[in-house]
């Protein structure tokens, strides 16, 4: 430390001397700090931490005495406070100081009253209890003649003020926005955004006034109301867009030099940023070159706003060489600026990156560490399949490096994110790489990562792709290099891998050929034994286990492990040991228990317990008391306890106390009686208590959120073109190798760099179009592919000049665009259709001049790329076709079913001859299939016939009339099939072939098969409320739930609406934020539903006679909400 | 603005002044990373920081180091800009200010921050108003001084 004082002392030569009274312009202020100076310097002096800490408490404890003491003057008063602070900004406690701090701001004169303000505003915080102490003295404070006490008082509303006392000095603040000085004025502002930052209801009716600040004479007081509009158009941006014209106003002057140029004018411009001015964007990008560093503030911003408004060519043009000039400065915080603004707008513009590469790159290898993330954070933005590899390389590089937790985390984040999260369109390029990259991520990341990232490998694992064989490679790999890595002595795995890895063995090791099942069992074993193995990695490690054990043919490591568990003190383990030593005497059990691979399957779990009957009957007839759930019995108890406070006797048995009373009493009991679910020996009771059911439900108890699977988890994942990357990997380095002959060996390595991590770029679109699996436009996206590729290397060699060049694959670019608008177009309609019963044909029929009318926008694209549009256009133009043909097809069956509300047309099967198209009428009785068979032959077939398989579900009746002996050439028959339920389920498949003669006497059989869900039986009942209340306590079978509102159906009505319109439930009634709805499951299965709304959450509450249908409505309800 | 921090390059606190409820336990650990992260950083490199989720504006004057946080949506620059108005501020009110005025004056540089920076916002942005301000309060406060004194000698007097 003592060097330390010398370093200050050589730096500063003769400051030290200067502080003692009467030298220098620093000892002028000094006089009354002599005795903080002595501590100052005696701090200074001292060489050990510990010797500070006694020198502190020594200090505090005569402060303590001297600040308690009677006889203290305000003025030594003042000096203590003072000492108080320093010593607690060394980090020491002196809340003895804080009540005396707050009287010193209240007694002291001016100068001790500064201080003491000072010292409250350091040592409290907004919630400090004694700052309630401090109110009265501002208000007196506020309403001074003084001008300096009113500053004061308004600096401490401003920045420290209970929010609860805030009426109480509104009104003073308020009249502070007419005083004649403008600091008052602009503090006032200041005070008043700071209220509207804790309390924005209680300022809202002063709104006005801030215009008044606004257009003020003043600059200050303008700036500082600024503070408030940004604030509150960020909330509410369509509420001021009168204001637009101040705002110009203002920024008029401001370029004009009326104004004095501040740099609180980058706040002006986020407040623009919401009113889209391009004009004056325009000006300022072209002036801002004037002043120089804060112009650069406001350059930064205006290229995000730029980038985050409508795009429109110039200012895009502009914006670009804004972000130019950031990126090229020699300045490292302009460059990281740079860097981010690149960020920012890379996805919109991926040419920019093109253009930067060789500077991206450099940066890659910068040695500031926030410069390496900030590129990595770029090209994470960029990844793209043929650049992963690369990427992914270049982050776990900076991962190992990298320490601080937080950086890991999120580092971690984003390779998984590459990697697993998005599972529709991951970009790892093969199966070991998938898998050691993960397994690289798992040993860094492991113990802090997120814990969806396992969940979400896992699941990608057992979910798999589309090809069955890549997947069971991909697993065997995973078990494999997990096998070797567990092979290895001596190394520590983050328990999170650890779990994974035990899950992944348990549940593929049966892949293994050479391995025995109990070979692995040997080394999960070893784990077990482990010490350093967390308890919750060992229940893991037990599951694996458990489920290897009927594939081993030996056992004894097994028996050893129950042998060893089953005694553990930890009960979790033990249960599982038991579980596992029970279900090991039963092989033949065990096996139909823990099937291989079956991770994927859903299971039918008997919601309702239904087995149990038996037994819970046996219980109650030897006089148990009925089961009653977690929640009725806490409203019982609640209910207790307050018809204890209003009505002593009203719970006895008195009929009358239910009718129509409020009270939560009836509510609970009423509803206990009616909710067991054990129905048994309590329907009497039902039957007397019908006048009150209204008022059935009570508060609900918390129930815990069922894990819904989503079903609609699409795997499909795009195959990645090994061919076209191929070449265009060998066109690279041909290029490459010819080229950098000359060049340094250095720069060659960096320009290899750059392609690899380039490559690719720009043709984002045609990555996505890789997932849609057809094959449509396979010709040009190989061009395209290759052509972005070329253009990446020639700009890398040429260093960015060729402008040409990116105009062109700019024209690639939006080429490509258009295709995939065309495509996402012809895919909607050849797309299985939605479950949705709204989609009327009507929209598809607008949307067919749609599609026409891209294609045309697109055949007009310039003339460079004729050739190509040849081809790329074809097969939309045949997709249109037929999506026209369909469409009329649809509307000519609309004629005659138009009572009915039917889906849209489907192809199901064709062939060269024939198509077949399903549709569903979803009539009042019955679910009526309809297959339409066209001809598009010019030959007459003979003895079509549609035979539909007998399913689990369904009944399935054939309508007559349906038998054609002879299809006309080019014609179209369709066949009618009703469809009934028999029992419930989420979704089933309805399959059957059709079978014809050609002319030629050879027959021919199509399969097909149609998708059913619920819904498609679910019928709305309309019944009145009465009846639903009686329907109401005869069900028996209840399941509850809360669902999270998304906000756009935060009210109750729209979010019953939704249910009627997508589940087709009929509403019956809407009581305050109580709904009740009805339906009914084809042929007559009624189901209730009562809702009920606090706050964003929907209580959901089914009830039927069908013990399972309320599960699977339930399910179907929580996929609308929250879809939509 | 979240906060700011000023501390030397022994990594002792000069200033804090914090814009956001914490308690004292957070302050502390907050500012023995942030000084520690600093401090590891070299002169070269650049002048922002990314340190969970906030960011770090932060910038060296001889042996003192001015660190401000701010929230994500707010300008690197503009901080920057602010730090340095603040520097100058001091500079203009000491007279070349050096990091030996700060310690013995620091309740001096929290109101010329405090006229400057309210509740985490520019309040102003004019050097002259801001310490026109300061200089007023100054001017009052050696008034009453004087008058104290001479309170005093006048009692002095009186008592003889």
């Amino acid at each position: 430390m003592s060097d330390i004082v010398e370093k200050t002392l050589t730096a500063l030569p003769g400051l030290f001397l200067q502080n003692q009274p009467g030298g220098g312009p620093a000892a002028a202020k000094a006089s009354f700090s002599s005795r903080l100076g002595s501590l100052v310097r005696g701090i200074t002096a001292l060489t050990s931490k510990h010797e500070e800490e006694k020198l502190i408490q020594q200090e505090l404890s005569s402060l303590k005495a001297t600040v308690s003491a009677p006889t203290t003057t305000l003025k030594m008063m003042k000096e203590c406070m003072v000492r108080l602070i320093y010593c607690e900004m060394l980090g020491y406690d002196a809340s003895f100081g804080y009540i005396h701090a707050i009287k010193l701001a209240q007694q002291g004169n001016l100068l001790e009253k500064r201080v003491g303000y000072l010292a409250v505003s350091l040592f409290l915080h907004e919630s400090h209890e004694l700052l309630l102490l401090l109110v009265n003295t501002v208000v007196k404070d506020l309403q001074s003649t003084n001008l300096v006490e009113v500053c004061m008082a308004l600096t401490v509303v401003s920045q420290i003020f209970p929010r609860e006392m805030i009426p109480a000095v509104l009104p003073l603040i308020e009249d502070k926005l007419q005083h004649s000085k403008e600091i008052i004025r602009r503090k006032a502002v200041l005070a008043l955004y700071k209220f509207h930052l804790i309390a924005p209801n209680q300022v809202q009716h002063i709104h006005i006034k801030f215009r008044k600040a606004l257009c003020d004479r003043d600059v200050g007081v303008m700036a500082a109301s600024l503070h408030i509009y940004l604030r509150m158009i960020k909330e509410n941006s369509s509420g001021y867009k009168d204001l637009t014209g101040s705002f110009v106003t203002i920024l008029k002057q401001v370029v004009g030099g009326k104004l004095p140029v501040d740099f609180n004018y980058h706040i002006l411009l986020q407040v623009l940023q919401k009113y889209i001015l391009l004009l004056y964007l325009t000006m300022i990008l072209t002036i801002s070159a004037i002043f120089i560093f804060l112009s650069l503030a406001i350059l930064f911003e205006c290229v995000h706003t730029v980038y985050s408004i409508y795009p429109k060519s110039e200012l895009l043009e502009k914006a670009a060489k804004c972000i130019g000039k950031f990126v090229l400065s020699p300045k490292i915080n302009l460059k990281y600026l740079g860097l981010k603004a690149l960020t920012y707008v890379i996805q919109q513009d991926p040419t920019l990156a093109l253009q930067h590469q060789m500077t991206i790159i450099e940066c890659l290898d910068h040695p500031d560490p926030i410069i390496k993330r900030e590129t990595l954070e770029l090209l994470y933005r960029i990844t793209n399949a043929q650049n992963v590899t690369v990427i992914v390389q270049k982050m776990l590089e900076y991962l190992h490096q990298s320490k601080e937790e937080y950086v890991i985390v999120n580092l971690v984040g984003k390779i998984a994110d590459v990697l697993v999260l998005n599972t529709v369109d991951t970009y790892a390029p093969d199966n070991a790489w998938f898998i050691q990259t993960m397994n690289a991520v798992f040993s860094v990341g492991g113990d802090v990562m997120h814990p969806d990232i396992p969940n979400n490998f896992l699941r990608l694992l057992a979910e798999g792709f589309d090809d069955e064989t890549e997947d069971q490679q991909l697993r065997l790999y995973a078990v494999q290099s997990y096998l070797t890595l567990l092979d290895m002595e001596n190394v520590f795995y983050p328990q999170r891998f650890l779990q994974v890895m035990s899950w992944v063995l348990g549940e593929y090791s049966y892949l293994l050929d050479k391995e025995t099942p109990a070979e692995v069992i040997a080394k999960l074993y070893k784990l077990l034994m482990n010490d350093s193995v967390s308890s919750e990695t060992k229940t893991w490690l037990i599951a694996a286990v458990t489920k290897l054990t009927p594939q081993a043919h030996s056992s004894d490591t097994v028996e050893r492990l129950i042998h060893e568990f089953t005694i553990s003190l930890d009960t979790c383990m033990r249960q599982h040991a038991f579980e596992l030593k029970h279900l090991h005497e039963n092989v033949e059990l065990m096996k139909s228990l823990l099937p291989v691979d079956r991770s994927c399957e859903d299971l039918a779990v008997d919601a309702s317990l239904s087995f149990l009957d038996g037994f819970v009957a046996e219980g109650l007839s030897q006089g148990a008391a009925p089961y009653k759930p977690h929640h009725q019995r806490q409203e019982e108890k609640l209910s207790q306890e307050k018809v204890l406070n209003f009505e002593p006797y009203g719970l006895s048995f008195s009929s009358s106390g239910f009718t129509g009373r409020q009270s939560p009493a009836g509510i609970s009991l009423g509803s206990d009686i009616s909710g067991n679910s054990a129905e048994t020996g309590l329907k009497e009771t039902n039957s007397l208590k019908l006048e009150g059911i209204k008022k059935l439900w009570g508060k609900e108890g918390y129930l815990p959120k069922k894990e819904s699977k989503t079903g609609d988890e699409s795997g499909a994942l795009p195959i990645p073109q090994e061919s076209i990357m191929e070449n265009v990997d060998q066109a690279i380095t041909k290029k490459d190798q010819s080229q950098v002959l000359t060049q340094s060996k250095e720069e060659k390595e960096k320009q290899l760099l750059a392609s690899s991590l380039f490559v690719g770029l720009g043709s984002e679109s045609t990555v996505n179009l890789l997932g849609k699996a057809d094959t449509v436009s396979h010709k040009f996206r190989r061009k395209s592919k290759i052509k972005e590729a070329k253009s990446g290397e020639t700009s890398s060699t040429h260093n960015m000049t060729c402008s040409s060049f990116s105009s062109l694959s700019n024209v690639a670019y939006e080429d490509d665009y258009y295709l995939n608008t065309l495509h996402d177009r012809g895919d909607k309609e050849l797309k299985t259709f939605s479950l949705n019963s709204e989609l009327l044909d009507s929209e598809s029929l607008t949307e067919l001049p749609l599609v026409e009318k891209f294609s045309n926008c697109s055949l007009s694209t310039p003339s460079l790329f004729a050739d190509n549009s040849m081809e790329i256009f074809h097969p939309p133009q045949s997709i249109a076709a037929s999506v026209a043909k369909e469409s009329s097809l649809a509307s000519s069956f609309l004629e005659e079913t138009t009572e009915y509300i039917h889906s849209n047309a489907m192809e199901v099967c064709n062939n060269e001859t024939i198509s077949v198209s399903s549709y569903k009428i979803w009539k009042d009785d019955c679910l009526l299939m309809v297959w339409s068979v066209t001809n598009k032959s010019g030959l007459e077939l003979k003895s079509a016939n549609l035979e539909i398989f007998p399913a689990e579900n369904f009944k399935v009746t054939e309508q007559p009339g349906c038998c054609l002996p002879i299809m006309e050439a080019e014609s179209t028959k369709s066949f009618q099939y009703s469809v009934q339920i028999e029992k419930p389920f989420t979704e089933g498949i309805l399959s059957g072939f059709i079978s014809y003669h050609m002319m030629d006497t050879h027959s021919a059989q199509l399969e097909f098969s149609v998708n059913l869900s619920l819904l498609d039986f679910i019928r709305p009942l309309k019944i009145s409320s009465e009846d639903f209340g009686k329907l109401w306590l005869s069900f028996a079978n209840d399941v509850k739930q809360n669902v999270k509102m998304s906000e756009s159906q935060a009210a109750l009505s729209s979010a019953l609406k939704t249910l009627q319109q997508k589940l087709r439930l009929h509403i019956i009634e809407i009581i305050g934020n109580e709904g009740l709805l009805a339906c009914q499951l084809l042929p007559s299965i009624p189901c209730l539903l009562h809702c009920r709304v606090y706050a964003d959450v929907l209580a959901l509450w089914f009830r039927s006679s069908c013990s399972t249908l309320p599960d699977y409505l339930l399910y179907q309800c929580q996929k609308v909400m929250e879809g939509s | 603005m979240q906060f700011m921090l000023l501390f030397s390059r022994q990594g002792k606190l000069r200033l804090q002044k914090w814009y956001v409820p914490l308690s004292d336990k957070e302050k502390k650990k907050i500012t023995r990373e942030l000084v520690q992260t600093v401090l590891a950083r070299k002169p070269k490199m650049c002048s922002f920081l990314e340190w969970r989720d906030l960011k770090i504006v932060y910038k060296r004057y001889a042996s003192l180091y001015f660190c401000c946080a701010i929230e994500d949506q707010d300008n690197e620059l503009i901080t920057l800009e602010i730090i340095h108005r603040y520097v100058e501020l001091l500079d203009k009110y000491f007279g070349s200010v050096c990091e030996l005025d700060i310690i013995f004056n620091f309740e001096k540089a929290y109101f010329i921050l405090d006229e400057f920076l309210l509740g985490g916002e520019v309040q102003e942005t004019s050097k002259k108003n801001v310490l026109k301000a300061i200089e007023q309060a100054d001017l009052l406060q050696e008034k009453t001084e004087t008058m104290y004194h001479s309170k005093i000698f006048i009692g002095f007097k009186k008592a003889y």
